[in-house]
């Protein structure tokens, strides 16, 4: 197991000074000076040109730029946002606990739907459940994701007037951001219906960010199902005389679990990118919409170090999934 | 081993197998699976949409009918046949603007999927064939592509290089990389120890040629799969950079492009959001569940089910 | 009363080019305590009808049989709730490859304790006691550590040991192995017989033993089935089939063997059993068959009741010509 944790991080390692090279290479791949582009129109004098380009430091030599932003960045240091003047560092971890709310509740949303529907499905093989199901999950797997969140607000919102449209919580509340989770910040001050509105609020945009997810889960688990069930060893669960529940629910499952468990980490990637357009579209308050604007106005500093940290944190993500592949399939983890 | 003793006959089967023969026995799967065939179909009429949309579209995509804003669909009150899908905000037609999208959509997903799939074989074919630190690099870098998340990186590129159609593409195309040269990396190291390339060598066939005309067509039902799958991504990504304002300019038809100039009228015209977004539904539902078809079909693991 | 008597058994497989026949109106008796030998080249339906026994198939089989009774009990007209309380207690089974007959999820202690948490009201201490008592009794050495060890951090021979400790949970009154030593070493072969065998004596437990070896067969059984394609050829006691085979593929079976106890895989009979496609109109095995006639190849013979052997055959051997 420990080999196998060594064997991981020495792939990791590489990828991250890959992203990093790649990060910092962006910007000054950029054609024209990122100080002038900033500025746009309006122009500016060459003294004051100058003297942001050394505050920025686009006037070193390449490696020892590089250099600074690796340095940096291990320090916490990812330079100052151009529009607001602000550390990209703390305006990241400023918006991401929204991102990482949403993301949660996409993901148990997607597993709680997504593994019990794709067993179903391999227990009604061929059958009308299964041909519903897997129909129903080729759908969401085929999702422009941005449509079928304006077809929620028409019906949801518009029609039915059940949900919000926009934000994380309605303006009548305000109170201090304790966790950063809108749930539990909600909870904890105790304002009748703050709660309520949070939970109106996220419904929408989890499910919209879900959906993808939702799709891969159910499928893969109704293959990985299926394969496991024509073992032999499930053979041996009927010959003992244990009950379908027992031998779907624990035999089987316990098995077709290790490639699930993969697919979800793997929708970690899925799922930042599907945050890009689900915050854009529901105003949430979080990385991906932070990026966009960013993008669009170009705020360099911002790209640069929001794309480093969201890149991190998928690779960190993969190889916590794939330590915990290890732990959970027992023929890594014992030998 | 019993599953696998069959499973080794029928690739070996496969191989010596005449051509027609071959495609034969995949049409005999393929058209098993009946979704597989609906895709097929509707995947058809779409190509067919797109090369003939000229022909077929009542009206030109960018022709502003101004005494004819929001005009419904021909079935609603308000709408006429003249506009069979109604019009949009400023007047154009939705039911040919949808037409010309068809277009935009069709080559954007052949566009990208050749030039990953280019780029991404030959790489793979190179990592897989030299092996040492070359392939070490070159799955590094992939591992580095593959960390960002896909539209992101898209969307970083398509910033830098400045938005446009063309550029989104080749974005998309970087994006969608990685995929096929760790395919065809991983098929051509399950290839070369086979007797049939031992024998090629002996023979005294040059590296290229091995790698193009010994190994390749018998890794190819992987790669195929794949296209299928990123022609949709392709389509998918695209349409959701047009969303984000990054990706076809208006005027242009294309249906994210489309989507995003109608927000605002979400709540008041429901068919200039719902009919894009449809199109785009329709055509990469198609393509997958085509792509499904392929993947059984081609497959000798699951063929026997 | 025989403990398990089954009549006229037929099984067929829904495949994708039509119905298979795997097993062809074929007749099992076991009795208390009794140990059947059925033998058979590859692909001849001994496992497919004792799975269909346990009810073990998959859905695309069809199971029908004239009478499946087993310890009295009518085993058609079960509900799959009640196959669920004889099956792996009263009746078990074991199988051919133990290393991927465990899941390789679950510790062998958690496999044997469940086994007997679906059948018997026992506590927890007491299943773990139980447990410990069995992998001893299979001759698992320091069992208590074994518990806890999972399948593929123990041999073949020692998961085999493990399924017979798991099938015996329950005290079986009926035990049915479907070749349990095919994927063992040659010693682990012996050592697993044996405590089959012993299970058998001590515990008052019937025996059914699928395998290929006509060696163990001598070595163990009382009985013998001989199946072939489907379908049961001949049937008898062990001394008399050794001594004087009356169906030609029994004969050939036992004239390919250069010392008759030491035999491995079935060696060569000319031919190959026949598949979906290609059976022959009249007696399955007359292709193979050196006596076969126009008369062979014409009609299928039938088993003959009246005849102890139940030799399905129109030319059965008498004793003189078996003595090749
Ligand atoms: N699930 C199934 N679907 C279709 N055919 C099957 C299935 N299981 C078994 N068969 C067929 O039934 C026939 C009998 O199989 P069976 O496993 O009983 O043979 P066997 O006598 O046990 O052979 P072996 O000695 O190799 O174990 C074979 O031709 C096999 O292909
Ligand atoms: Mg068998």
């Amino acid at each position: 197991m420990i080999q196998f944790v060594l064997k991981r991080l020495g792939t990791t390692i590489p990828t991250f000074i890959g992203v990093s090279i790649i990060t910092f290479l962006f910007i000054r791949l950029i054609p024209g000076d990122p100080i002038l582009l900033m500025a746009g129109e309006r122009g500016m004098s060459d003294e004051r040109h100058a003297k942001l380009l050394a505050q920025f430091g686009y006037d070193q030599p390449l490696w020892q730029q590089y250099w600074d932003y690796l340095s940096g960045m291990l320090r916490g240091d990812l330079g100052i946002s151009f529009r607001t003047k602000r550390p990209v560092w703390d305006e990241f971890f400023a918006l991401f606990p929204a991102t990482l709310e949403l993301s949660l509740c996409a993901i148990i949303f997607a597993v709680f739907i997504g593994i019990p529907s794709g067993i179903v499905a391999a227990i009604y093989r061929g059958k009308w459940p299964d041909q519903l199901l897997m129909s129903t999950a080729l759908i969401g797997y085929s999702m422009p994701i941005f449509w079928w969140a304006l077809l929620l607000i028409i019906f949801f919102s518009g029609t039915l007037g059940w949900t919000p449209v926009s934000g994380r919580i309605s303006l009548m509340y305000f109170f201090p951001s304790g966790t950063g989770f809108m749930l539990i910040d909600a909870w904890q001050s105790g304002q009748a219906g703050a709660f309520k509105s949070a939970v109106q609020h996220l419904i929408l945009p989890t499910v919209v960010l879900g959906t993808i997810p939702l799709a891969v889960i159910a499928r893969q688990t109704r293959s990985a199902m299926l394969e496991v069930l024509s073992e032999d060893y499930i053979r041996t669960a009927r010959a003992k005389g244990l009950s379908p529940f027992r031998i779907n629910g624990l035999h089987a499952l316990r098995n077709a679990l290790i490639p699930v468990v993969t697919v979800i980490g793997l929708s970690v990637g899925t799922l930042l990118a599907g945050a890009i357009l689900t915050e854009t579209i529901f105003s949430w308050p979080g990385i991906g919409k932070w990026m966009v604007e960013s993008i669009r106005a170009r705020d360099y500093p911002v790209v640069q170090g929001g794309l480093m940290l969201i890149a991190a944190m998928v690779m960190f993500v993969n190889l916590f999934v794939d330590l915990l592949y290890g732990l959970i399939n027992p023929k890594i983890r014992k030998s | 081993m019993a599953i696998d003793d069959t499973q080794a006959q029928s690739e070996t089967g496969a191989y010596e197998l005449q051509r027609p023969g071959r495609f034969r026995e995949f049409w005999s799967y393929f058209s098993e699976n009946r979704g597989a065939v609906a895709g097929l179909i509707v995947f058809l009429s779409f190509i067919l949409i797109a090369i003939f949309a000229d022909f077929i579209a009542p009206y030109s995509p960018t022709d502003q009918f101004r005494g004819n804003l929001l005009q419904p669909p021909f079935w609603q009150d308000g709408g006429s046949t003249k506009f069979l899908l109604g019009t949009d905000a400023v007047g154009r037609d939705m039911l040919s603007r949808l037409i010309h999208g068809a277009r935009f959509s069709f080559f954007i997903g052949l566009i990208v999927v050749s030039l990953s799939l280019l780029g991404g074989v030959t790489i793979g074919l190179v990592a897989g064939f030299v092996g040492g630190w070359v392939e070490v690099m070159i799955m590094r870098l992939m591992d580095v592509i593959l960390a960002f998340p896909s539209l992101l990186l898209a969307l970083v590129m398509v910033a830098i290089l400045g938005p446009s159609l063309i550029n989104a593409m080749l974005a998309i195309a970087i994006v969608l990389q990685p995929q096929y040269v760790r395919l065809t990396r991983a098929a051509v190291l399950a290839e070369l120890p086979k007797d049939y390339v031992t024998s090629a060598r002996m023979v005294g066939s040059g590296t290229l040629r091995l790698m193009f005309i010994t190994v390749l067509p018998n890794c190819l039902a992987p790669i195929i799969v794949q296209a299928a799958l990123s022609f949709s991504t392709a389509i998918l990504d695209a349409a959701a950079l047009g969303f984000l304002g990054l990706g076809a300019q208006p005027p242009k038809p294309e249906w994210g492009t489309m989507l995003s100039e109608a927000r605002e009228f979400i709540l008041r015209a429901w068919w200039v959001v719902t009919l894009p977004g449809l199109a785009i539904l329709i055509t990469v539902l198609s393509i997958n569940l085509m792509g499904d078809g392929l993947r059984d079909a081609l497959d000798p693991k699951l063929k026997r089910s | 009363m025989a403990l398990l008597d089954v009549n006229n058994l037929t099984v067929e497989f829904k495949t994708s080019q039509g119905q298979f026949r795997a097993v062809d109106s074929i007749d099992i008796s076991v009795d208390a305590n009794d140990v059947l030998a059925i033998v058979g080249e590859s692909g001849s339906g001994k496992s497919v009808s004792m799975l269909a026994v346990m009810g073990l198939l998959p859905w695309t089989a069809t199971v029908t049989a004239d009478q499946m009774l087993f310890n009295g009990i009518d085993l058609t007209t079960l509900t799959a709730k009640q196959r669920r309380n004889i099956v792996g207690k009263d009746m078990s089974m074991i199988f051919q490859e133990p290393m991927s007959s465990l899941n390789p999820c679950f510790t062998v202690g958690f496999q044997l304790r469940e086994a007997l948490k679906a059948h018997l009201p026992l506590s927890r201490s007491a299943r773990k006691i139980r447990a410990i008592e069995l992998l001893e009794m299979v001759g698992i050495p320091e069992p208590l550590k074994r518990l806890s060890a999972f399948p593929h951090q123990l041999s073949g021979g020692m998961n085999q040991r493990v399924m017979i400790a798991m099938a015996i949970a329950c005290k079986p009154k009926l035990l049915i192995a479907d070749e349990p030593t095919t994927a063992l070493d040659v010693t682990i072969q012996a050592q697993i017989l044996e405590l089959l065998l012993e299970l058998n004596q001590q515990h008052d437990m019937a025996l059914v033993l699928i395998t290929h070896d006509m060696g163990v067969v001598a070595e163990t059984a009382a009985r013998v089935s001989v199946q072939y394609a489907g379908q049961k050829v001949e049937e008898q006691s062990v001394e008399d089939l050794f001594a004087a085979p009356r169906h030609p593929y029994t004969h050939a079976l036992l004239a390919a063997l250069p010392e008759r106890a030491t035999g491995k895989l079935l060696p060569s009979i000319p031919g190959v059993v026949p598949g979906q496609f290609d059976r022959p109109t009249g007696c399955l095995f007359s292709p193979r068959c050196q006596f076969a006639d126009a008369r062979c190849l014409a009609d299928a013979p039938l088993a003959s009741p009246d005849d102890s052997t139940s030799v399905r055959c129109h030319y059965p051997l008498s004793n003189s010509a078996s003595v090749a």
